[in-house]
């Protein structure tokens, strides 16, 4: 199981964190204090996994972004390293270029994306496509719906006052 | 569509958003974050914000937090926003909701009732948006609301639906397996859904099932084999390639819950070897993905039943990491040879050099996870290489948690392996000299436990020799200058115990030397506790033997001290110490005879010894002495409480009537005893006797029927409950259940601990290289591998049992000794060095000529007919113990030799070896010494030598 994901930049600053285990606010903190410190300094040719307070953290840094997932030591570090290419290329796909990222990340539409790939910890959709037609599926249909509501509902709200 | 769509930041956001990524230092950033906070405290609050506004505020709040900043003040408007209507606003609602809060949070319940509402609705989008709010959100006690509406999704026609409903009863399931342990059956259901994804989500939950209970999912083998066939058929449509591997995520989880069932399971094991071994043949090693799946399939290869043409593969696989330039590969190929060693030592051999390297290797992770490898290998040659590295690298850390794992794993190894005295207590100090205060204190009472008990050999002058150079090392370390509190409380606790035992020092030294500890670390009271009562023992020591003793000055100092000490710990063992040093020698030698540190305490609970003064006492008039259960009037508070919580754990609320009395007297007892039914019958006559007495009075005067029962209710029943409820019985059988709890789990502690210990070993032939990594090398693989195998397996084969057991921290009490002679029962593979799991679960009755002949399958007759001899002659020469040891183990060695003999007469097999160089040079070298090498080893079997792992000699002979 994934226990969180975090996507830090090289400076260390934090673009997205997902939790999917408990923790408390202070412990995000000096998680991502701690990790960023451990990950930043490691050198290009390392290996891409990090033991950490008896967990695993497999890291692969994309442009200037670090996408760091933590699972637990019985996972296959391997796999999780494609789970976040998987995840890379379905924003790829979506946004068209991960550079762009940087700046762009913060936005919902990431969560949306992870939360369509992972859910509770858990790869749910290894399908690239799937993915790309849910979030699009849900855009669009946040688009009629803005549409109505710009149309009928505030007919009808106003009407009703 | 298009990547602009879907997010509407405004210039303000956009710039708050530049700003910090601009912000030089924390501080900077720290003074934006709090600036932004401050407006969106204020704007947020205005009642009538457009809802666009509101969606940005709060993706505001979540960058705020996701900075490390506390939004909480904003919670409760992302809570509010999941209640709107438009999916738009609610999506972000719920987003920001599952960011924020943890399961626990008090907001939960408010979300509730909308994703209630949200599951049940006809746009899917919404359903799945609740979804997965359900998935972070739900806990234990919120369960129950959704989960009719969770599973009825189940059926839902749209498969990103299913799919959603099946991960959030996964996570019901995790929360809390109870509440959904009648619906499990609905994952097996969902296995075979028409939608890919469908299944592959369903193989999460059944892999954690499957993880908790292996046997009632044995019937899922043959479906999960079939699933696993199709997806490396290339059946599943295009759209989960991913890399041109099909659907490699799938097959991973597959491969694991294969491992899960196939784990001992001869008959399961055998279905997937096909599909197995078509993986090793299809992946594509180039990628990483590829990889991926390579390694799950080592994994899996050594948890299920051994199959030496998988073990060959997955050797070949291994070695391919290994000699990968890529550090990630080189990693996992660490981590697998881990696993496979179990199974096959032998592997290990052709890759000590790639080994010694990643050890050098500077990078950390690799050199851990190298360690970690070291330590499954470890056996009595070269323990002390592999724990003074591991020591040498402890000392370069600064990392508390891996210090903590790193000493513990010295310890233990030291602890079984070491080869000398000497050599452990040194060990031992150095662990606690670097690591003292991150040790578990177990280690240290545990290493008081060794000194005083020894290595459990019947042999009181080695024994002595470990205490006295225990001693010794002791008193010189504690020259130094801060030591860790608990390698002082060690240190304290030899010198009591052993300080003058050996008469090389006197009294007088010793405790100087005590009282100097004392005065040292004069802020730690359990060192001083420690450092009191082996000064105690120490002066008991001198009386018993009739020596004089008089105190130091500092001692006597030191006392007076201890005497108004505010802990009053130190104060009562102050005080014993003087009471102790008042009392004859008789006297004190009953109460502290020397070095019975392991002697035995009897309890004689029933206090039998004063029987007779007790007859004296009744027979002179005294009334005898009545039970508290029994005795009645008298109310008691603890009781009271007693009596409350059985009835609030036992019962919770009573909903059924109470019974209407038909006699007075009668129902006075019912009453009570249905408020604790199960728990106490006591029909003791005295009491019954006792309790009509003192209520006959109130009855009498009282009215029967209604009234008797609104009198249960207020207190009086509570005085009834708790005479019927007979505390001494209750507590007593409780405790002696927990004591066999106890034991029990001590049991399995040790049988555990045997288990992981079982695997340590294997060993290497070396290559030529450069000398300093040629010696490493030879120290830690195979350096000694004829010296190894005489001494060190002859020596323990003939007792194994006692060895283990007393080291195995060995307590005494009837049922201990029971508990652990079951536990010997299964040591001897341990000690042999057994990485075996098969041997283990294939119980020994299994014929092993069965066994041999199933191994030998794919080998030339030849091959199985030396083997069958050479067993054969082992078995017969060697009487009892060895032939019991050869007729467990016969079926694994052959298997090791077969694996070899198969690589090298079978040419189809023999291109599979070609992956690895050494091994073509084997083959090509092997031509004559061949059979010359087999007969060696037969040889070696006959002479009742149990090589650890395929005979070395044989190795050597192979390579020339």
């Amino acid at each position: 199981m994934i226990h969180f994901v975090l996507l830090i930049s090289r400076q260390g600053k934090v673009r997205l964190t997902k939790w999917y285990s408990t923790y408390s606010q202070k412990e995000r903190t000096k998680v991502i204090r701690e990790l960023s410190g451990v990950i930043l300094t490691r050198g290009p040719k390392l290996c891409n996994f990090v033991e950490w307070r008896g967990l695993k953290v497999v890291y692969k840094r994309y442009a200037s972004l670090y996408f760091c997932m933590c699972i637990d030591p019985d996972g296959n570090e391997l796999e999780i390293l494609e789970i976040i290419h998987h995840y890379v290329e379905v924003l790829d796909r979506y946004f068209g270029s991960v550079i762009e990222l940087t700046s762009l990340i913060i936005c919902r539409k990431a969560y949306y994306i992870l939360d369509e790939i992972l859910i509770s910890g858990e790869l749910q959709e290894p399908g690239k496509r799937t993915i790309v037609r849910a979030v699009a599926a849900q855009d669009s249909l946040v688009e009629t719906v803005k549409e109505q509501t710009g149309s009928i509902s505030t007919i009808i709200a106003q009407a009703s006052k | 569509m298009g990547s602009q769509g879907g997010f509407y930041q405004s210039k303000e956001f956009l710039d708050l958003v530049k700003s910090i990524g601009e912000a030089r230092s924390k501080a900077e950033e720290d003074r934006i974050v709090l600036g932004e906070i401050e407006t969106l405290k204020r704007r947020i609050s205005d009642p009538d914000i457009p809802k666009r506004k509101m969606k940005e505020y709060i993706i505001r709040l979540v960058y705020v937090e996701m900075l490390g900043h506390d939004a909480s003040f904003g919670y409760i408007h992302a809570v509010k926003m999941t209640h709107d209507d438009s999916l738009l606003v609610k999506r972000t609602g719920y987003l920001a909701v599952t960011l924020f809060l943890n399961e626990d949070h008090d907001l939960i319940i408010l979300i509730v009732n909308t994703i209630q509402k949200d599951l049940k609705s006809d746009n899917y989008l919404v359903v799945c948006t609740a979804l997965n709010a359900v998935c972070k959100l739900i806990n234990e006690e919120t369960i129950p609301a959704l989960l009719p509406l969770v599973v009825d999704l189940l059926a839902h026609p749209k498969e990103a639906v299913r799919k959603k409903a099946i991960m959030a009863l996964h996570r019901f399931y995790q929360k809390s397996p109870s509440s959904v342990s009648h619906l499990v059956s609905n994952f097996r259901k969902r296995l075979c859904d028409n939608d890919p994804g469908v299944m592959g989500a369903t193989l999460c939950p059944l892999f954690e099932l499957i993880t908790i209970d292996v046997n009632s999912y044995k019937d899922l083998v043959m479906s999960f084999v079939s699933i696993l066939k199709q997806v490396t058929e290339r059946r599943l449509p295009k759209a989960y390639d991913y890399h041109q591997m099909p659907a490699p995520f799938i097959q991973i989880k597959l491969l694991k819950i294969l491992a899960l069932l196939g784990s001992g399971d001869k008959q399961a094991s055998e279905n997937m070897y096909t599909v197995v071994g078509d993986i090793f043949r299809k992946c594509d090693s180039s990628s990483n993905i590829g990889n991926a799946v390579l390694y799950e399939c080592i994994c899996c290869v050594s948890s299920i039943y051994p199959n030496p043409k998988l073990l060959e593969s997955a050797a070949d696989a291994i070695s391919r990491f290994l000699k990968s330039d890529s550090h990630n590969l080189k990693y996992m190929g660490i981590d697998a040879l881990g696993r496979l060693i179990k199974i096959s030592p032998e592997i290990a051999e052709q890759h000590q050099l790639a080994v010694i390297d990643c050890l050098e290797d500077p990078d950390d992770t690799l050199k851990r996870k190298t360690f970690e490898l070291l330590y499954k290998m470890t056996k009595s040659t070269n323990v002390e290489v592999i724990v003074d590295r591991m020591i040498d690298y402890m000392i370069s850390i600064n990392d508390n948690h891996y210090k903590t794992e790193i000493a513990s794993r010295c310890v233990e190894l030291a602890e079984q392996f070491a080869p000398s005295n000497q050599w452990f207590i040194q060990t031992m100090n150095k662990v606690f000299a670097h690591a003292g205060d991150l040790v578990n204190t177990k280690v240290a009472h545990n290493l008081m436990r060794l000194i005083a008990e020894g290595f459990g050999e019947e042999d009181d002058t080695a024994d002595s020799q470990l205490r006295s150079s225990a001693v010794e090392s002791y008193l010189h370390i504690l020259g130094e200058p801060k030591l860790p509190s608990v390698f002082l409380q060690v240190i304290c606790w030899v010198l009591g115990e052993y300080g003058t035992a050996d008469g090389r020092y006197s009294a007088s030294y010793i405790t100087g030397k005590l009282c100097d500890v004392a005065e040292a670390y004069s802020d730690d009271e359990t060192v001083k506790a420690y450092a009191v009562t082996a000064l105690m023992k120490i002066y008991a020591i001198e009386i018993a033997a009739g020596r004089k003793v008089d105190m130091l000055p500092e001692c006597q100092a030191l006392m007076e001290e201890f005497l108004a000490s505010h802990s009053t710990d130190l104060q009562q063992r102050a005080y014993e110490l003087q009471a102790v040093i008042g009392l004859d020698a008789h006297a004190v030698e009953s109460i502290m005879p020397s070095d019975a540190s392991c002697e035995d305490i009897e309890v004689d609970k029933a206090l039998s010894f004063l029987n007779g003064y007790i007859q004296d006492s009744i027979e002179k008039g005294a009334q005898p002495y009545i039970p508290e259960s029994e005795r009645s009037g008298m109310l008691n508070i603890s009781n009271f409480r007693n009596q409350d919580h059985h009835e609030a754990s036992s019962h919770g609320l009573r909903f059924e009537a109470y019974e209407l009395p038909k006699q007075t007297v009668q129902s006075r007892i019912p009453p009570a005893s249905l408020a604790s039914t199960e728990l106490v019958p006591v029909s003791e006559p005295m009491y019954v006797r006792e309790s009509y007495q003192t209520t006959i009075v109130p009855s009498a005067s009282s009215d029967a029927g209604s009234t008797e029962l609104k009198l249960r209710l207020d207190g009086v029943q509570k005085k009834w409950g708790r005479q019927t409820h007979s505390p001494a019985t209750s507590t007593s059988s409780s405790t002696s259940q927990k004591t066999v709890n106890g034991i029990t789990q001590v049991d399995g502690s040790n049988t555990s601990n045997s288990r992981t210990r079982e695997t340590y070993d294997s060993r290497k032939q070396h290559v030529e290289v450069t000398p300093e990594k040629q010696k490493l090398a030879a120290s830690l693989f195979g350096g000694s591998s004829k010296s190894e195998k005489k001494p060190a397996t002859g020596h323990k084969i003939p007792k194994p049992s006692s060895h283990v057991v007393e080291k195995s921290h060995a307590r005494k009490s009837s049922m201990e000794i029971a508990s652990e002679k079951k536990a010997s029962f299964q040591q001897p593979p341990d000690l042999l060095d057994f990485g075996e799991p098969t041997v283990k679960s294939a119980a020994p009755s299994v014929d092993p000529f069965k066994e041999l002949e199933g191994l030998l399958e794919p080998t030339t007759q030849v091959a199985s007919d030396e083997n069958h001899g050479s067993t054969a002659a082992a078995a017969t020469k060697s009487p009892d113990i060895m032939g019991l040891y050869t007729e467990t183990h016969a079926g694994t060695y052959d298997k090791d030799d077969s694996d070899i003999l198969s690589g090298l007469s079978n040419p189809p097999v023999t291109n599979m070896f070609g992956g690895t160089t050494s091994m073509q040079v084997a083959q090509s070298s092997k031509g004559p010494n061949l059979k010359d090498a087999l007969e060696k080893d037969a040889l070696v079997r006959q002479m009742g030598v149990t090589p650890t792992s395929p005979n070395p000699n044989l190795f050597k002979d192979l390579f020339g």
